[in-house]
C-alpha cells in the first residue's frame, strides 16, 4: 500500500483549498469583489502595465545640481557665519571653484576661530567619525571647505527622499490613482502610473522643478544692452516668451521680493473679469507681509513673476497687495494653470530629475494581449492536458488535476504576495506547465519502466515516485538558481516572469509530486486494482 | 481506450556512435554562430541599444518603404521600421534623440503630429524610450546575470553530482546559448530584455533534460560496476528516451500555441524558447553526455568510500539513501 497517512491526506488538502480559495477573486471584476463579505479572500493579482496600460517612467537625478547647491549653500553660510561672529571675522576672496570652497581671513589672529566656527557646523555621518566638510588650512589664512564623498552621499539621499515626495505629490494629487512611486538605488525614482492616457503631460509635470520667484522688474535697463544679453549691475535678464514688448526676455532685480518657499497654497482659478485661467497663491506670514511691504513701495511699477528662471508674466502694481493672497495670469489653459498649481503646491524638487527610461502602453493594446495571452494559455494548457490524458490514461487524469490545481496555486499565492502578472509571467505559466508536466512525465515513464521489469502494481507506483524524486528536485533546485538570478538581475517585465517561475516550481513540485502521489494512494486504497494500466 | 505510446519498450539506439560527427557539427556550430554574431551583431532593441521604440497601429495596411521616407524626413534619424504581426501594425524604431528628455519628448510628439497628418486613423500603441546610459547597465545585467546562472548551475551539479557532470552541463549551456545567439544573429529578430529572460529560461530548461539523463547515469553506476561508460550512457538515454520524448512534446504542444496564438510581443521570447527546447534537447544527447566519456567518469566516483584512512568522505556520498 502506497504510503499516504490520513493526517497528511487533511493538510494536503486543507492547503489545495485555502491556495484555491485565494485564487478565485483574480477570477472576477474589482468592484463586484470589493462587496464580498469580509471572511472571503478578497486579494487580486495585479496586472502588470505590459497588460493593464500604463506608464512606468525611470527617473534618474543630476549628481551634479547636488553637489553644486550644497557649495552655494555653503558660501551662503560662511559669508553669514562670519558676519555673525563676534567681533565679526572679516574674510574676503570667497571662492567656488573645483568643487570647494575657499575664503581668506583678514585678520591672521582670527584664522582659528573661523577654522573652529566652520568645524562647528559640519556634520558628522554615520558611526565612522567621518564628518560631510573636510575643513583645511592652506597658506596661513585661507580656510578650504573641501564635501567628502560621505556627506555628498548623506545630502543626495535626503534630496531623493524628499524629490520621491514631491514626485508623489504632483502625480497622484488626491491620492486616488494607484500609482507606485519608490526609490531606486541612489539616485533614481521609478514612478508607475497605470491606464494613464498622456504620459507626455506627467512627464512635464516630473521634469519641472517649479521654483517661483517674485522680483522686480529692472526699468532702468538700457535696450540696447539688453539685447546683448547684458544687464546693470544688480539685475539680471532672463527670457520672457510672452512679453508684449515684442522681445523675448526682460531685465529683473537679482534680489526676490517673495520666493516659492513662503507659499503655503496653490488653486487654479479663473480671473474675476476676464474669466482667464488663472493660478491663485497664498503665502505665509512672512512671505504675505514682506510681499504688502514690497508691493505698498513699489505701486505703478511692474513685477516678474519667474517659474524655473522663465518669466511667465510681468504685470503692474496697481495697488499694494496686502493680505497674502496673489493672482498669477499668463497664457493658461485651464490644464496649464491646473498643472501650475500642483507644482506650486508640491514644492521645488530638490533637484533635477531626468527621465532615463520610458515604457508606456496603450490600454487597448494591453487588452490585447491579455486575450491574446488568455487564448495561448487556455489553448496550450488544453493540448497538454489532452497530451496527458492520451499517454498515462489514470495517471494522465491525476496529473491534469495537479496541474489545473497547480495554475490555481499560483494564482492564489500571487494574490496573497500582491504580485503582478506581466506578460512574459504569462510565458512563465507555460514554462511552469512545462515542469509540471515534466515531474509526472519522468514518475509515470518510470512506473512503466518498473512495470515492464516484472514488479506488483503497488511496488512499481512506489518505485516510480522514490526514483523519480532526484532527478525532478535537482532540476527544480537549477530553475530556481536561474529564476533568482533572474529576479536579482531583472528589470520589470522580467522581474515577473521569474516571480512566476519561482512561485510555479515551488507549486509544480507540489502538485506533481505530492498531490498526485496522495490521488494515487487513495485510489490505490479504494479499489485495489489488479492490472495496471500506464 | 489504448493509451498513446511514443515510444517503443526496450529501445537500444546507439545514440553515442554519433558523437564524434556530433561534436565535430556542434563546434561548426559554434564557431559559425560566434562568427555571426561577431559580424552581423545582433539586432538590439531599444532595451541595449538606448533610443525610442514606437508602436502604431493603422486604420488600413501601410506602405513600410512609404512610412520610412515620411518618418525619415522629419530628420530625427534613419529609422527602423518593421511590421509586427499584421501589416497595419508596425514598429518605428528611432536613435537615442539629442538634448535627453525634452529631446526624446520633442521627437515622439513630432512622430505623432506626422502620423496625425499623413495618416489619419492611426494610434500609438507603446512607445518605449530608453537612455544610453539605462540601456548599457541592462547589457551588463543581462550578461551578468547569463554568466552567473550557467556557472551557478554548474556549481550545483558538480555538488550533487561529481566534477566531470559539472563539466558536461557548463558545456552544454555555452553551446545552448552560443547557438541561440547565432540564431538571434542570423535572423536578426529583435533582441531585447525578453530574450534574456528566455536565454535563462533556456538555461533552466536545457538543463531539467541533462539533469534526468544524469540522474539515471549515476543511477546506472551503481548499479552495473562492471559496464563500460559508453554502454552505460546508451542504456541510460535509452531507458529516458520515453521520457525526453513525451516533456519535449508537452512542452512544444504548449509554446506552439503560445507562438502562434500568443500576442506578438512576446514572439521573440517564444521564438527562443522553441528553439531551445530542440536545442537543449539535442545538447543533452550529444555534448552533455560524451563529456563524461572523454573525462573518464566511471562506478569508483559513487560508491563511497567506507571509513578511507583520513577521513576524506566523498562528495557523492551525500546522495547515498535516495
Amino acid at each position: 500500500m502506497l504510503d499516504f497517512p490520513r493526517w497528511k491526506v487533511w493538510w494536503v488538502s486543507l492547503l489545495l483549498v485555502v491556495g484555491v480559495a485565494f485564487a478565485v477573486p483574480s477570477f472576477f471584476p474589482e468592484e463586484q469583489v470589493a462587496k464580498w463579505p469580509s471572511f472571503l479572500p478578497r486579494m487580486q493579482v495585479n496586472l502588470g502595465l505590459d497588460l493593464a496600460g500604463g506608464s512606468h517612467l525611470l527617473l534618474e537625478a543630476d549628481t551634479s545640481d547636488v553637489a553644486q547647491q550644497r557649495i552655494a549653500l555653503m558660501e551662503e553660510t560662511v559669508r553669514t557665519e562670519m558676519r555673525r561672529a563676534s567681533p565679526r571675522i572679516q574674510i574676503g576672496d570667497i571662492s567656488t571653484s573645483g568643487g570647494k570652497v575657499s575664503f581668506m581671513v583678514r585678520d591672521p589672529a582670527r584664522v582659528d576661530a573661523a577654522v573652529e566656527i566652520m568645524r562647528s557646523i559640519t556634520q558628522p555621518i554615520g558611526l565612522g567619525g567621518q564628518r560631510d566638510w573636510n575643513v583645511n588650512v592652506i597658506d596661513t589664512s585661507r580656510i578650504v571647505l573641501t564635501p567628502t564623498q560621505s556627506g555628498l552621499g548623506a545630502a543626495l539621499d535626503s534630496a531623493m527622499d524628499v524629490a520621491r515626495e514631491v514626485v508623489y505629490n504632483r502625480v497622484d494629487p488626491d491620492g486616488t490613482r494607484e500609482v507606485t512611486i519608490v526609490r531606486q538605488g541612489s539616485d533614481r525614482i521609478l514612478v508607475q502610473v497605470p491606464g494613464l492616457d498622456d504620459p507626455e503631460g506627467l512627464k512635464e509635470l516630473l521634469g519641472k522643478t517649479a521654483r517661483l520667484d517674485f522680483k522686480l522688474v529692472d526699468l532702468d535697463a538700457d535696450p540696447a544692452q539688453l539685447a546683448q544679453g547684458r544687464a546693470p549691475p544688480g539685475s539680471q535678464v532672463l527670457p520672457y516668451p510672452d512679453n508684449p514688448m515684442g522681445v523675448p526676455y526682460i531685465a529683473v532685480e537679482r534680489r526676490a521680493m517673495v520666493t516659492g518657499d513662503q507659499l503655503i497654497d496653490a488653486q487654479q482659478g479663473f480671473d474675476a473679469t476676464t474669466n482667464e485661467p488663472v493660478v491663485n497663491i497664498r503665502f505665509d506670514g512672512a512671505g504675505g507681509r514682506r510681499f504688502a511691504r514690497v508691493t505698498q513701495d513699489n505701486v505703478g511699477k511692474p513685477f516678474a513673476i519667474i517659474l524655473d528662471d522663465v518669466v511667465i508674466s510681468a504685470p503692474n502694481i496697481n495697488e499694494p497687495i496686502l493680505g497674502g493672497q496673489a493672482q498669477i495670469s499668463g497664457s493658461f489653459t485651464v490644464e496649464s494653470a491646473n498643472d501650475l498649481a500642483i507644482q506650486l503646491r508640491s514644492g521645488k524638487l530638490p533637484v533635477e530629475l531626468k527621465v532615463v527610461e520610458e515604457r508606456t502602453v496603450g490600454p487597448d493594446l494591453g487588452a490585447d494581449s491579455i486575450r491574446l495571452g488568455i487564448i495561448a494559455g487556455v489553448v496550450g494548457t488544453v493540448l497538454v492536458l489532452a497530451f496527458m490524458l492520451l499517454t498515462y490514461g489514470r495517471f494522465g487524469v491525476y496529473a491534469n488535476i495537479a496541474l489545473i490545481l497547480n495554475v490555481l496555486l499560483i494564482l492564489g499565492i500571487m494574490a496573497i504576495f500582491n504580485a503582478t502578472l506581466t506578460l512574459p509571467g504569462i510565458a512563465g505559466f507555460v514554462l511552469t506547465i512545462g515542469a509540471a508536466v515534466d515531474a509526472n512525465v519522468i514518475i509515470n515513464e518510470r512506473i512503466r519502466e518498473e512495470a515492464r521489469r516484472g514488479r506488483t502494481i503497488i511496488s512499481s507506483i512506489e518505485h516510480g515516485y522514490k526514483e523519480a524524486q532526484t532527478a525532478i528536485f535537482d532540476a527544480n533546485i537549477t530553475n530556481v538558481i536561474a529564476g533568482m538570478l533572474l529576479f536579482y538581475f531583472g528589470s520589470g517585465p522580467v522581474r515577473g516572469f521569474a516571480v512566476v517561475m519561482m512561485i510555479g516550481i515551488v507549486t509544480s513540485v507540489f502538485t506533481a509530486v505530492t498531490v498526485t502521489r496522495m490521488f494515487v494512494s487513495l485510489w490505490l486504497g479504494r479499489k485495489r486494482p489488479t492490472a495496471l494500466r500506464i | 481506450m489504448r493509451l498513446l505510446k511514443l515510444v517503443p519498450d526496450n529501445t537500444n539506439i546507439d545514440f553515442l556512435r554519433w558523437r564524434g560527427i556530433a561534436i565535430t557539427f556542434s563546434v561548426m556550430m559554434i564557431v559559425a554562430s560566434v562568427a555571426l554574431v561577431a559580424v552581423k551583431g545582433l539586432n538590439f532593441g531599444v532595451d541595449f541599444a538606448g533610443g525610442q521604440m514606437l508602436r502604431v497601429s493603422f486604420a488600413q495596411p501601410v506602405s513600410l518603404d512609404e512610412l520610412r521616407d515620411d518618418v525619415g524626413g522629419i530628420g530625427l534619424g534613419e529609422p527602423s521600421i518593421q511590421e509586427f504581426g499584421s501589416p497595419s501594425e508596425v514598429s518605428i524604431r528611432l536613435p537615442l534623440p539629442e538634448g535627453g528628455e525634452e529631446g526624446a519628448n520633442a521627437a515622439a510628439s513630432r512622430v505623432r503630429d506626422m502620423l496625425e497628418a499623413e495618416y489619419p486613423g492611426s494610434r500609438i500603441d507603446a512607445v518605449e524610450t530608453v537612455s544610453g546610459k539605462v540601456s548599457d547597465e541592462l547589457v551588463r545585467d543581462g550578461a551578468l546575470a547569463l554568466l552567473l546562472a550557467m556557472i551557478g548551475i554548474a556549481i550545483y551539479i558538480w555538488i550533487r553530482f561529481e566534477w566531470q557532470f559539472g563539466v558536461g552541463s557548463l558545456f552544454s549551456l555555452f553551446h545552448d546559448v552560443t547557438i541561440t545567439l547565432g540564431f538571434f544573429a542570423l535572423t536578426q529578430m529583435e533582441f531585447d530584455l525578453n530574450v534574456i529572460a528566455a536565454l535563462l529560461t533556456l538555461i533552466g530548461y536545457s538543463l531539467n533534460d541533462t539533469i534526468v539523463i544524469y540522474d539515471r547515469v549515476r543511477e546506472n553506476l551503481r548499479k552495473y560496476r562492471k559496464m563500460d561508460i559508453t554502454s552505460l550512457l546508451n542504456l541510460s538515454m535509452n531507458e529516458t528516451l520515453a521520457r525526453t520524448i513525451a516533456t519535449n512534446l508537452a512542452m512544444l504542444l504548449a509554446l506552439g500555441s503560445l507562438m502562434f496564438l500568443g500576442p506578438d510581443v512576446i514572439q521573440s521570447f517564444t521564438t527562443a524558447l522553441l528553439i531551445s527546447v530542440v536545442i537543449g534537447t539535442y545538447s543533452t544527447i550529444y555534448i552533455a553526455a560524451p563529456w563524461l566519456v572523454w573525462l573518464k567518469v566511471n562506478s569508483d566516483s559513487f560508491i563511497p568510500k567506507t571509513a578511507a584512512p583520513g577521513g576524506a568522505e566523498r562528495v557523492a556520498s551525500h546522495n547515498e539513501g535516495y
